[in-house]
């Protein structure tokens, strides 16, 4: 069953550390434990999405620059 | 002219403030809002309501463009630009002024002047205003550095010039470090920037923050004493009170006289902030910056001043000359101010945005809430979590920190986490009681688990 990777809360989130930068993960990427998938910006503040186990194929579900809620997930991965 | 309509540029908590001060003087309101926020306070207590665009700030309350075509459609005589924003944005001023419209704040050469880090302090200097002291142009090489860090005096504070954000900041304790710091500093330097000039100044250990209130009217200027904001936390200010603990009075008058000083010879007009340093064991004073605008902490100078500062501003804006006098002004009691804001204290203060399933103000005599809350709001991710503003005020400082500690036990906001625990915690702590803190106090505390300790 695939893991899902969730946002711990809501905000803008956004798959790149900056617009200038390439994507941190893109779709059919290795995960490893600890790795940064996207950043979350929320009342001025941004904050990591770290994948907490390891996974292969990673495929995001949401855009760059979306707005997500608390707990909804942003990539899957097998 | 005496103004009738303003447009308030801003939102949130200042929104409301400003709405409210304009009510009192009769004067006709129009908020701006963005899409996300059509639902909020200040909408509901404006007179009018103008959208201006997509929720992100940078689509609508900081879009010049924006925000001025709505001004000028709006038909408002003025603009209060409330804080952040663009509200020391010298573009916006300009723009605001060439539309035929009062800008509530001084004109935007002055806030060009003085926002700027260089001239502001060449202005402090011309003004006889203490700066901290610091090397005269670059560092060249390492005779140099002894040179100048003898004059500046132990411990230095060496940055790289081209770095920011304190990246290759190294403090220096005395000669020998300094033999071994600055050839390493320099080196540094031109490998991460290719470019090894430093730049010295004085470091002060235990800093304190004070700042002194003025408010001029282009000729006259007066001073509302001063405020201390040394509990911070990742410079952001947590707790601000006026007047500063333990300060010695000839202290006080000189830092005051200093700010009055600087703002004359600017001929600053309307409502501002001078920033010090202070160090209390050399009972020293440095100017640092001047917030050319109304602060998020004016209301403790107003508690203990009885001066409203936001319809003074208004007031100034339209044309009056200042209708009191320095002896006219008078500091009465100890009142502190601490920011509520939507963020989690026990976990790393993430932010905490949501809805408000149960609101209640807190109670008591001389307690005031400035805040955006109601019961059933919606506080949206996309602009700063600061949700309200608790300010006290009693006979003295021992009173006003008993009178905070049962205006929290009071306040009740449900639904979402504040830092309503961390002003508890620090409210009950003997450090914090007796006035004992520098600006790397509160981390420290935090660091060495005081909060979690504590609860």
């Amino acid at each position: 069953m695939a893991k899902q990777l969730l946002s711990p809360l809501p905000g803008v989130f956004y798959r790149r550390p900056s617009p200038d930068e390439a994507n941190f993960k893109n779709d059919g990427d290795a995960v490893a434990a600890g790795d940064t998938v996207g950043i979350v910006e929320a009342m001025k503040s941004f904050f990591p999405i770290e994948a907490e186990e390891a996974g292969v194929a990673i495929r995001f579900l949401v855009e760059d620059g979306a707005a997500i809620d608390a707990a909804q997930a942003i990539a899957e991965m097998d | 002219m005496t103004i009738k309509s303003l447009f308030i540029a801003n939102r949130g908590e200042i929104a409301v403030r400003i709405i409210k001060a304009a009510k009192a003087l009769g004067i006709r309101t129009i908020q701006a809002a963005s899409e996300a926020d059509t639902g909020s306070l200040a909408c509901k207590l404006a007179d009018d309501v103008v959208v201006i665009g997509p929720p992100q700030a940078a689509k609508s309350y900081l879009d010049i463009d924006a925000v001025v075509a709505a001004i000028t459609a709006s038909g408002a005589d003025a603009v209060h630009p409330g804080y952040g924003f663009l509200s020391e944005n010298p573009r916006f001023v300009s723009a605001v002024q060439a539309a035929g419209v009062i800008f509530v704040g001084p004109d935007a050469e002055t806030i060009a002047k003085m926002g700027d880090k260089a001239t502001a302090r060449a202005e402090a200097i011309a003004a006889g205003v203490p700066v901290v002291p610091g090397s005269e142009g670059l560092i060249s090489d390492l005779n140099d550095a002894r040179a100048q860090a003898r004059r500046i005096g132990y411990p230095v504070m060496i940055k790289a010039s081209a770095g920011g954000g304190g990246r290759g900041i190294r403090i220096v304790d005395d000669e020998a470090s300094l033999e071994t710091l600055v050839p390493q500093a320099m080196a540094e330097a031109r490998a991460a920037f290719g470019n090894d000039s430093l730049y010295m100044e004085r470091y002060i250990s235990r800093a304190r923050h004070i700042e002194v209130q003025v408010l001029g009217d282009g000729t006259d200027v007066v001073h509302l004493f001063e405020r201390e904001c040394s509990l911070q936390r990742k410079r952001q200010k947590v707790w601000e009170e006026a007047p500063a603990a333990n300060l010695p009075q000839r202290v006080r008058d000189a830092i005051c006289a200093s700010a009055v000083a600087l703002a004359k010879r600017v001929h600053y007009k309307n409502a501002g902030t001078l920033e010090y340093l202070y160090d209390s064991e050399t009972e020293e004073f440095f100017f640092i910056e001047m917030n050319t605008r109304i602060q998020v902490e004016h209301p403790v100078t107003e508690a203990i001043t009885g001066i409203d500062l936001v319809q003074a501003q208004l007031r100034v804006a339209g044309g009056e000359r200042l209708w009191f006098s320095q002896s006219d002004i008078e500091a009465k009691g100890h009142a502190i101010e601490v920011r509520i804001n939507a963020e989690n204290p026990l976990k790393m203060f993430m932010p905490s945005p949501g809805l408000i399933t149960g609101y209640a103000a807190p109670a008591g005599d001389a307690v005031r809430f400035d805040t955006l809350l109601y019961d059933g709001y919606q506080i949206a991710p996309y602009y700063d979590s600061l949700v309200g503003k608790l300010i006290v005020a009693a006979n003295d400082r021992a009173s006003a920190i008993d009178a905070l500690t049962s205006a929290l036990d009071t306040l009740k906001i449900e639904g979402i986490h504040t830092t309503v625990p961390l002003h508890k915690a620090l409210a009950s702590n003997p450090e914090v009681r007796n006035g004992r803190f520098h600006t790397a106090w509160l981390e420290g505390w935090m660091g060495a688990g005081g909060l979690s300790a504590k609860s």
